[in-house]
């Protein structure tokens, strides 16, 4: 059977024509692009990438389908899919189904057979921006008017979209280590790391008060990866500066970061075209050690303020372009890091921050 | 931490003459980390006995020892230089063994060098099976369940207690020799005994084998401060089972899911840490279960390899470079990214492509040799492809083989019926990937060749849809060919060629014209380590077709040349031709030119990406060479310095009009055709060889009557004396006369008398359009017979009279008049009762003209093609021959990889490689034994 036709608009008027994929319909948000070679379902399914349109670089995708053990979240969050080669026929013996079965279950549309490296360029060069894919309409002018429609990622608060809505609970109850969770759109893997080293987790909605989280009596508290602009979240904030002022452990990734940064009054900013992949050089300038990160974000925090900041430690720096991926804030037990150590695709280098998260928790109840 | 400043002299040991499983890529390493070092001001020395390397070039190392690889050459080293540090991991397994030897001797020590790169105390638990059990063991990481056996009994008594399928693995042997499978007891005994005497310590593993099993292999770099980080990953598309030197290799991994890459990185990772205490490179294999995806690890090498070469040339990141600035003290997080310029070295590549590597093989060379593919590597070279999918690599890779295939095809007679197919494919064979495809086109399901072979099905797939759209293709005549098929067929890498033979309608050239019109164009991308993340610098590009032709490849307003690689190594075609083509980029660059490099051999230094000012990895094959050239648009096209591949391409581009460097095309043909050129040479009056041609049997016959037995029967334009055959009958001559029509139908062939017992000898020389310069006199130790390359080669003659060698120097300066030579020409004299005769000419670099200018201490291919270029006149240079006594071109054998070939010599080239040996005088006694024995493996 002929696969049908495809189109992708972006917002500076570039169009491209291509094969569809997925879903047949109409889809639009910000444009972005993925550099990591395995592990597709788990970055489709990251709830950080919530409102996005992703670029996979990698030339196959799909090859080895599709399997429940490689969700971060219970569906797919990106917003549609761009690639060179979607592979409809996999090989896995643990897989379920076709990546397109999985994208037309979900309802995600996708587009094959484009450009994808002219595109990246493209984005490298002119920095992120908004596109919409269609597989219903040819029209490419209509799908420039439609483009409209789709909204500006700065200034937008996404994370109480994907978080969780009502509190749950993982691990052991009986486990002395209990880490309270703010969950901006969270990981899988992230609470896992944490269970599995012998922690109970309660992971709360995102605007959950400082005094629930409170009555849960934590021993620590996570605050989680997300979607959207961090200066958005005034909400998020407030609860940190008041989490700071308990004096327990606090451990942030990616927006939990950001929002530990803004916390301590230090602006984040839209980046140019962000860092997704999981390839990313991040240099630990407290162990001097190199690890190699996953990472998934658009937004960072101002490495001039941070430098500034008499009350903040750097602790990790990437080694390509020297941006701000770890700070501590001096006197407090609180750290944070802008890549994703729990690592789901990518390699396992940062796991050790679990540990000393766990650790510094199990010494402040001793 | 910074650089050891300690570090002011290393001794970088090569791998010597190329074998089987130890090609050019440690000519590619060597020449890296030469480099590497000398740019820190570090002052190199080296040791290598191939004198067709480009690492033994005295502009790659301060100091360089064309000497045999043994401890006493070490030793005379270390007495006459001051040296702080040995490297040993460039040079393959030869280099590693060496510097454990001297290790074992107490050498380092006694001169007070430092082994860098490698912490050779820790390397015996990778080395040696048992050991390398036992160590995965304690780190709890899986292996296959073995035994070590030092005798045959006790190998036997194993082999009862692990149970069939089983491996016999020798320990410390090269590229597996000596190892094998055993499905079956009928078969252990032989395969014990060959394993047993293979092994230098009389040491096999014997163990159980995971056939069927997916193969991996990831290469890392580990700094002083323990920093690792996994460079690529390879997949093999051959399960467990073949030696993946053998098997076709795909990098990114395409089946592997995140879970159980990480699962191999971690692993990879904790080996590598725990190998001892050391800075540089490795490499791990792995074996998968598809059920399960657990994994078993299979070895680890410590140092650099042809992996990691095909590494470094599929991901762009030069692996060896990097491991010689570890090893003398930087960590990875110092150094910048050699591509990029601007990001870190510390980083894990990212592709946005595909590559491909197919291995080639010469089976045709060793008459009786097994060409099942096992655990022992029997490829001679190999050919790697770039592309935007992996049907577009694997098709582009078929076209870069230079064994007539078109793509992933022959589209010949095959003959198979679904039956004999399916029981085919089930030994890897070299060919098996074609008959892969064969057996898909006639229906048989994925299903069916997976369980059959055990390759995952998804290659399979992929396979499977270049069939489909050669069903497609089959629908239509050129005419009506819709143009979203034909851009469907060259997304997935058809040929032009390829899709006229299969809609047998049309040329190339027609099919060719059609998508140009069509727009149907090739674009060129870039490898760039980061999947296009960051702006990149280095001008390494691929091919492919893209929707909206986005090109990578800038054209520049300089005047450009390009050169033609020499492809794949084989037999008759080496590493010799891809140092004559890195000369040449150099001259070029000199003579003010841009330069600009094909070829898609990922061994070599030719496809390095700062050789060239620009460097297309691409398939040295009319359509992608003519594509390129109408982009490029260079001033011209060097076809003498890539052996016969590039030479052979020089008539169409004749045909196109494009000015090709030096040698007219016309005079080219003359040298070649042997019917042309023996009327020239009659007209010169110099004597050669009576001959004629056939095309059958009863023409052979009458021809053969003319010139008078011993004749030599050989067909025209073929590489390295390929199916040459002396005989001395009607019988036979009837016989090769066969033979020959029945593999290369329809070929012209030649009959020469044959002048036995004569001596033979040849010239290099280069010839300006004005000026004659001869670079050697080489007489050959062997008497006639023996194919040239196969010949124990003097420089110069020793036992030639002064009236012979002027005889022959004359008679080369009247050819190369002749025939017009602007640049090089060799050739080729037999001598008979004082009389000289002129067997043959070629028009182009020789297989001796590294030798020769290593032996003499002389430019010449920076001479040569400055000369083709027409950029000097030879009277502009001064050649002054330093060499003391004589130099010998010794040809090296792999007949021990194939268990049950003769070392038979005679018209057809058998050798893989060469070293060189200097002697004072006649009376050296290694000169001595070689006269001696110099008809010992005469085959007439």
């Amino acid at each position: 059977m002929e696969q049908r036709q495809a189109i992708l608009v972006l917002a500076d008027g570039t169009t491209c024509y291509g094969k569809a994929f997925g879903a047949i319909g109409t889809t639009g948000g910000e444009i972005c692009f993925n550099t990591g070679m395995t592990g597709y379902q788990e970055v489709f399914t990251d709830p950080s990438y919530y409102g996005q349109v992703l670029i996979m670089n990698t030339v196959h995708i799909g090859n080895y389908g599709v399997a429940d053990i490689d969700v971060e979240s219970d569906s797919i969050k990106i917003k549609g899919l761009i690639g060179r080669n979607l592979e409809e026929l996999f090989s896995r013996r643990k897989a379920q189904m076709s990546l397109d079965e999985y994208l037309k279950l979900q309802n995600i549309v996708a587009i094959e057979g484009v450009d994808t490296r002219a595109l990246v360029s493209q984005i490298r060069n002119q920095g992120a921006m908004n596109c919409i894919i269609s597989s219903e309409i040819l029209d490419p002018q209509v799908l420039k008017d439609k483009l409209n429609e789709v909204p500006d990622m700065s200034g937008l608060e996404l994370a109480s979209i994907v978080s969780t809505k009502v509190p749950y609970e993982l691990g052991d109850p009986a486990s002395p280590v209990k880490i309270a969770v703010l969950d901006y759109g969270t990981k899988k893997n992230i609470l896992n790391c944490m269970v599995e080293r012998g922690a109970y987790v309660k992971v709360f909605p995102a605007k959950t008060s400082l005094e629930e989280l409170k009555a849960f009596n934590p021993s620590g508290y996570f605050i989680s990866n997300g979607p959207g602009d961090p200066a958005s979240m005034e909400y998020a904030v407030s609860t940190m500066r008041g989490i700071l002022k308990e004096e327990k452990p606090t451990f942030g990734i990616c927006l939990g970061h950001q929002i530990l940064a803004l916390a301590n009054d230090i602006p984040t900013f839209k980046m140019h075209h962000g860092h997704r992949g999981m390839n990313h050089p991040v240099k630990n300038l407290i162990s001097g050690k190199c690890e190699i990160t996953t990472q998934n974000h658009g937004f960072g925090v101002d490495p001039e303020a941070v430098r500034k900041a008499e009350n903040i430690e750097i602790t990790h720096v990437n080694l390509n372009d020297q941006s701000i991926e770890g700070i501590r804030v001096k006197g407090k037990p609180a750290f944070s890091v802008q890549y994703h150590p729990e690592s789901t695709p990518g390699p396992h280098d940062s796991r050790y921050l679990f540990d000393e998260f766990i650790e510094m928790i199990q010494k402040h109840i001793a | 931490m910074p650089k050891d400043s300690s570090i002011k002299s290393v001794l970088i040991i090569g791998s010597g003459p190329i074998v089987i499983g130890q090609a050019c890529e440690f000519d590619y390493s060597g020449t890296q980390a030469a480099r590497s070092l000398r740019e820190e001001g570090i002052e190199v020395i080296l040791i290598n006995s191939n004198p067709a390397t480009i690492m033994t070039d005295p502009m790659m190392a301060d100091r360089v020892y064309l000497l045999p690889l043994n401890v006493e050459s070490i030793e005379q080293i270390l007495e006459e230089n001051n040296i702080d540090a040995v490297l040993p991991t460039m040079g393959g397994q030869t280099a590693l063994n060496l510097a454990k030897e001297a290790e074992d001797l107490g050498i380092w020590e006694k001169y007070n060098v430092r082994l860098i790169g490698v912490d050779i105390k820790a390397i015996d638990k990778a080395e040696d099976r048992e050991k390398f059990r036992q160590w995965m063991i304690r780190l709890g990481v899986p292996v296959a369940p073995a035994h070590t056996a030092n005798s045959f009994l006790e190998g036997k008594e194993f082999a009862q207690d692990i149970g069939f399928p089983l491996v016999i693995r020798p320990s410390f042997t090269l590229g597996g020799t000596g190892g094998g499978f055993v499905h079956d007891a009928s078969e252990l005994d032989e395969a014990l005994q060959r394993g047993l005497q293979a092994s230098p310590i009389h040491e096999v593993l014997v163990e159980k084998a995971v056939l069927g099993w997916k193969e991996f292999e990831l290469e890392l770099l580990r700094d002083s401060a323990d920093n690792v980080c996994i460079i690529c990953t390879v997949e093999n598309f051959d399960p467990m089972g073949v030696h993946t030197g053998d098997s076709i290799t795909v990098a990114p991994a395409m089946t592997l899911s995140d879970t159980a890459f990480q699962l191999m990185r971690n692993t990879a990772i904790l080996m590598m840490r725990d190998l001892g205490n050391f800075a540089g490179g490795c490499n791990v294999q792995f074996a998968l279960d598809p059920e399960s995806e657990g994994i078993i690890a299979i070895e680890i090498n410590p140092r650099v390899s042809r992996s990691s070469a095909l590494a470094s040339k599929a991901t762009g990141y030069p692996i060896a470079k990097i491991a010689a600035k570890l090893a003398i003290g930087y960590t990875l997080d110092e150094l910048e990214n050699q591509i990029t310029k601007t990001t870190s070295a510390y980083f894990e590549p990212a592709l946005d492509y595909v590559i491909v590597k197919i291995p080639r093989w010469n089976f045709d060379k060793f008459k009786g040799a097994n060409d099942t593919l096992g655990l022992q590597m029997k490829s001679v070279g190999e050919v790697m492809a770039i592309g935007r999918s992996f049907t577009e690599a694997v098709q582009k890779a078929c076209q870069s083989l230079e064994n007539n295939a078109v793509g992933l095809g022959y589209y010949g007679k095959s003959g198979m019926r679904s039956e004999e197919l399916l029981e085919y494919i089930k030994t890897p064979k070299w060919d098996r990937i074609f008959r892969i495809k064969d057996a898909l086109m006639l229906g048989i399901s994925v299903n069916t060749i997976a369980k059959a072979t055990y390759i995952d099905r998804w290659f399979l797939y992929e396979i499977q849809k270049i069939c489909n759209i050669e069903k497609e293709l089959g629908n239509y005549w050129l005419e009506e060919l819709p143009t979203d098929l034909l851009r469907k067929a060259k997304v997935h890498g058809f040929s032009d060629e390829q899709i006229a033979r299969i809609i047998q309608d049309g040329s190339e050239e027609e099919v060719y014209e059609k998508r140009k019109a069509a727009g149907i164009t090739r674009v060129y991308k870039m490898v760039d380590t980061c999947s296009a993340e960051f702006e990149a610098k280095t001008p390494y590009f691929y091919s492919t077709f893209e929707e909206g032709n986005f090109n990578e490849s800038k054209v520049s307003d300089k005047k450009k040349i390009i050169v033609l690689g020499s492809g794949p190594n084989r037999i008759g075609q080496g590493i010799e031709f891809d140092y004559c083509c890195v000369h040449g980029l150099l001259a070029i660059k000199e003579a003010g030119y841009e330069s600009i490099m094909v070829n898609c051999n990922p061994e070599t230094v030719s496809t390095d990406f700062d050789m060239a000012d620009k460097l297309y990895f691409e398939p040295v094959f009319w359509e992608h060479l003519w594509e390129l050239i109408e982009y490029e648009k260079p001033e011209g096209v060097i076809v003498q310095l890539g052996g016969q591949t590039a030479l052979k391409l020089a008539e169409r581009l004749h045909q196109k009009g494009i000015k090709i460097m030096g040698t007219s095309y016309d005079n080219m043909d003359i040298a070649e055709d042997r019917g042309r050129f023996s009327d020239m040479l009659k007209e010169l009056d110099i004597p050669y060889p009576n001959y004629g041609t056939a095309y059958d049997v009863d023409d052979a016959v009458e021809v053969a009557k003319k010139v008078g037995y011993p004749v030599l029967v050989r067909p025209s334009y073929v590489l390295g004396g390929q199916r040459m055959r002396i005989v001395i009958n009607d019988e036979e001559l009837e016989k090769a006369v066969i033979s020959l029509l029945k593999h290369i139908p329809g070929n012209k062939i030649l009959i020469d008398h044959f002048l036995d017992r004569c001596q033979e000898a040849e010239i290099d020389a280069i010839f300006d359009g004005e000026n004659f310069h001869v670079m050697g006199v080489m007489e050959h130790i062997e008497p006639a017979g023996i194919h040239s390359g196969d010949s124990n080669a003097v420089l110069p003659a020793f036992n030639l009279t002064p009236l012979v060698v002027t005889t022959m120097e004359h008679y080369a300066e009247k050819i190369a008049r002749a025939l017009n030579i602007l640049g090089l020409i060799n050739i080729q004299f037999a001598i008979k009762d004082g009389k000289v005769y002129v067997i043959e000419a070629n028009p182009r670099a020789s297989r001796t003209t590294p030798f020769i200018a290593k032996a003499y201490g002389i430019p010449y291919l920076n001479v040569a093609t400055k000369v083709m270029l027409g950029a000097n006149k030879l009277t502009d240079f001064t050649f002054e021959k330093k060499l003391n006594g004589f130099a010998i071109k010794e040809p090296v054998f792999s007949f021990n990889k194939f268990p049950g070939v003769n070392k038979e010599l005679g018209p057809e080239m058998k050798s893989t490689g060469e070293a060189i040996r200097f002697i004072k005088d006649l009376r050296d006694p290694y000169f001595r034994q070689l006269y001696k024995d110099r008809s010992m493996y005469l085959s007439k």
